[in-house]
């Protein structure tokens, strides 16, 4: 553990920003959302899609960067909680017609639910124990999720379709765009609970188990509460975007939520800056755009283009986007001092 | 009675796969307390180069060995170009590492030799071993390759020198520097140590679930199992958990109902998760000590 907390210590997840770079923070984020709010009147509709993907990765892994970069843990396995909250909508939308709107919040709450849960047992791991743990997690659920069981409702291998929501009040646009909409809606009001949890008393206290459990636990943090806390919370975020993803798709199944998407998940975390909020779209951008580049390079060869760019991500920049939002902020400072 | 003996005996033969893949875990993680969550995949091109070489026309043991030289190399080489650099990076960062290792190997062992699976042989033959019906002289060649590659492991660590500083190197690098031992090196050496151990795995189950870039995927979780089983810091526990988890899948799988071959799976995810919660370094590893 003691490398993560050299990580983490290295920069604050929240740090205490002088007020200067903090203006500059908040233009470079009112930038990032007037381009998202004026994007469906530019783009085509195919393209509007792929940027709701981007978002609602960006919320998974937004839900993943809590429990890491806030309470120090690691986990493979989130692709499991986002099935959770996806095949939660579906199974609700499609059995029991309810409201697309109404699933999410239940999504969430299942998802908290479950990620409470599995953050019992997992208060005994740490490090790489957790990570394999997590791992097993990630394996093991697209197999429960085809249980002959459970048939009924999940659809078994051949899963579930989800029916898109038109706009309502007659609005004049598409399904997609409305969607975007939405999602936009639900990124940014989960963003901003996040940063305000982050920055709140439990916040800190997640952050002092994260840095030094023992001095947390001496100055009064319950740890084991807080540890579960952070794993349940991050689920539910979590499944609140496995909930949107199969309202976008149309289609919940279980081999959509394989080990590939908790890999994709961790890595959209790393190259985004662990414990750095922003990054998380970044990181969702990296995972949804990046394979399509790399197929583009080379078709047969994708996944070694991929690996080859992620190498790099690692070495050139360990803290990801956050390392080079940083830098940006250096050079901008010293510019305005000459 | 005899569904038993069958069950178990076969049990003990996979597990001999899953006993090499364990080991080849262990050695990584003595080496540098990680993971390598890419093992699979570097038996899987290992297997690869033995299969190219045999195409060649070489004949299958020198195939073999020329496999496990190259296998090494390879091994030392990741190593030494990256993960070496990334020494003192925190464990997200290996991780990330170990994932496009993972890609790269996967991707370029289907782009050179195609996703077809493909026949693979093997020196034993499939007649009946000494006669009896319940195992094949494959699968009992398994496990003689398995005892004797752990007979020759312990006689390395125990009696030899460089052995000896390995041992020194994964248990105290600051003293074992000290004294002159080339950690560094130590490191490198256990990486390509573990990729040949990954190859010999690769090799001799090939004949059983065939070639293809994706067969080593579920084999590696249950060599994770195995080693978790075993502790992860005992190559003698990675073995012992490897024979453990075959026989436990195998038995699993026949008498529990509703277990079928959809639940082997998550049985061993739930035996790392159980084992890990109740006794975090095995069977047989030591137990770190926290100080405080």
């Amino acid at each position: 553990m003691s490398a993560l907390q050299d990580l983490v210590t290295d920069v604050a997840a929240v740090p205490a920003t002088p007020t200067k770079s903090l203006r500059l923070g908040m233009l470079a984020s009112l930038a990032v959302l007037l381009l998202l709010l004026g994007a469906p009147l530019l783009l085509k509709s195919f393209v509007i899609f792929q940027i709701t993907m981007v978002l609602i990765y960006a919320i998974a892994i937004l839900g993943l960067n809590i429990l890491t970069g806030g309470s120090g843990q690691v986990s493979l396995g989130h692709s499991a909680f986002y099935a959770i909250g996806a095949y939660s909508s579906a199974i609700l939308i499609e059995h029991y017609d309810v409201h697309y709107g109404l699933t999410l919040p239940v999504a969430g709450v299942v998802c908290f639910a479950f990620g409470f849960l599995f953050g019992l047992p997992a208060l005994r791991l740490s490090g790489v124990y957790l990570a394999l743990a997590t791992f097993a997690l990630a394996i093991a659920m697209p197999q429960l999720l085809k249980l002959s069981v459970f048939e009924r409702w999940t659809g078994g291998v051949q899963g579930l379709v989800v029916t898109k929501p038109d706009a309502p009040f007659g609005l004049p646009i598409s399904q997609d765009v409305w969607l975007y909409g939405v999602t936009l809606a639900i990124a940014l009001a989960v963003y901003l609970t996040a940063v305000n949890l982050l920055t709140s008393r439990s916040g800190r206290a997640m952050m002092a188990i994260r840095d030094n459990e023992i001095a947390a636990c001496a100055m009064g943090v319950d740890v084991a509460l807080y540890k579960t806390l952070a794993f349940g919370i991050s689920a539910g975020i979590t499944g609140v975007a496995g909930g949107l993803g199969a309202i976008a798709v149309q289609f919940v199944a279980p081999d959509s939520y394989t080990i590939q998407l908790a890999i994709a998940l961790f890595v959209g975390m790393v190259v985004g800056g662990v414990g750095w909020l922003p990054g998380s779209l970044v990181g969702a951008g990296f995972i949804v755009f990046v394979p399509n580049l790399a197929e583009g390079i080379s078709k047969g060869l994708s996944g070694a283009v991929f690996g080859v760019i992620l190498i790099l991500v690692i070495f050139l920049a360990p803290h990801g986007a956050r390392q080079i939002a940083t830098r940006v902020q250096h050079w901008m400072h010293r510019l305005r001092s000459k | 009675m005899e569904l038993l003996g069958n069950q178990i005996l076969a049990g003990v033969a996979t597990g001999a796969i899953y006993a090499c893949m364990a080991l080849a875990v262990v050695m990584i993680f003595q080496a540098i307390d990680q993971l390598n969550f890419a093992q699979g995949e570097m038996a899987m091109l290992s297997t690869f180069v033995g299969w190219q070489l045999m195409q060649w026309g070489v004949p299958y043991w020198g195939a073999f060995a020329l496999t496990l030289l190259l296998s090494f190399a390879g091994g030392v080489a990741i190593e030494r170009l990256l993960f070496k650099p990334l020494a003192d990076a925190p464990i997200l960062t290996h991780v990330a590492g170990f994932i496009a290792l993972l890609a790269i190997l996967n991707s370029v062992a289907g782009q050179t030799w195609d996703f077809t699976i493909k026949q693979f042989p093997t020196p034993f033959g499939w007649s009946p071993f000494l006669g009896s019906k319940l195992i094949s002289t494959h699968q009992a060649g398994m496990i003689g390759v398995t005892l004797v590659l752990l007979a020759l492991l312990y006689g390395f660590f125990q009696f030899t020198r460089i052995g000896l500083a390995m041992r020194a190197a994964a248990s105290m690098p600051e003293s074992a520097r000290l004294v002159g031992i080339n950690t560094s090196w130590m490191v490198a050496l256990g990486w390509g140590m573990a990729s040949a151990i990954g190859a010999i795995a690769g090799m001799l189950i090939a004949p059983v679930v065939f070639l293809e870039p994706n067969m080593m995927g579920g084999v590696l979780i249950y060599g994770f199992a195995a080693a978790v089983l075993g502790g992860l810091s005992s190559p003698l526990g990675a073995v012992v958990g490897g024979f453990l988890v075959g026989v436990f899948e195998n038995l699993a799988g026949t008498y529990i109902p509703g277990v079928g071959n959809e639940l082997k799976l998550p049985i061993a995810l739930a035996l790392i998760v159980t084992v890990l919660v109740l006794r975090p370094h095995g069977l047989f590893g030591r137990a770190v000590v926290k100080r405080v």
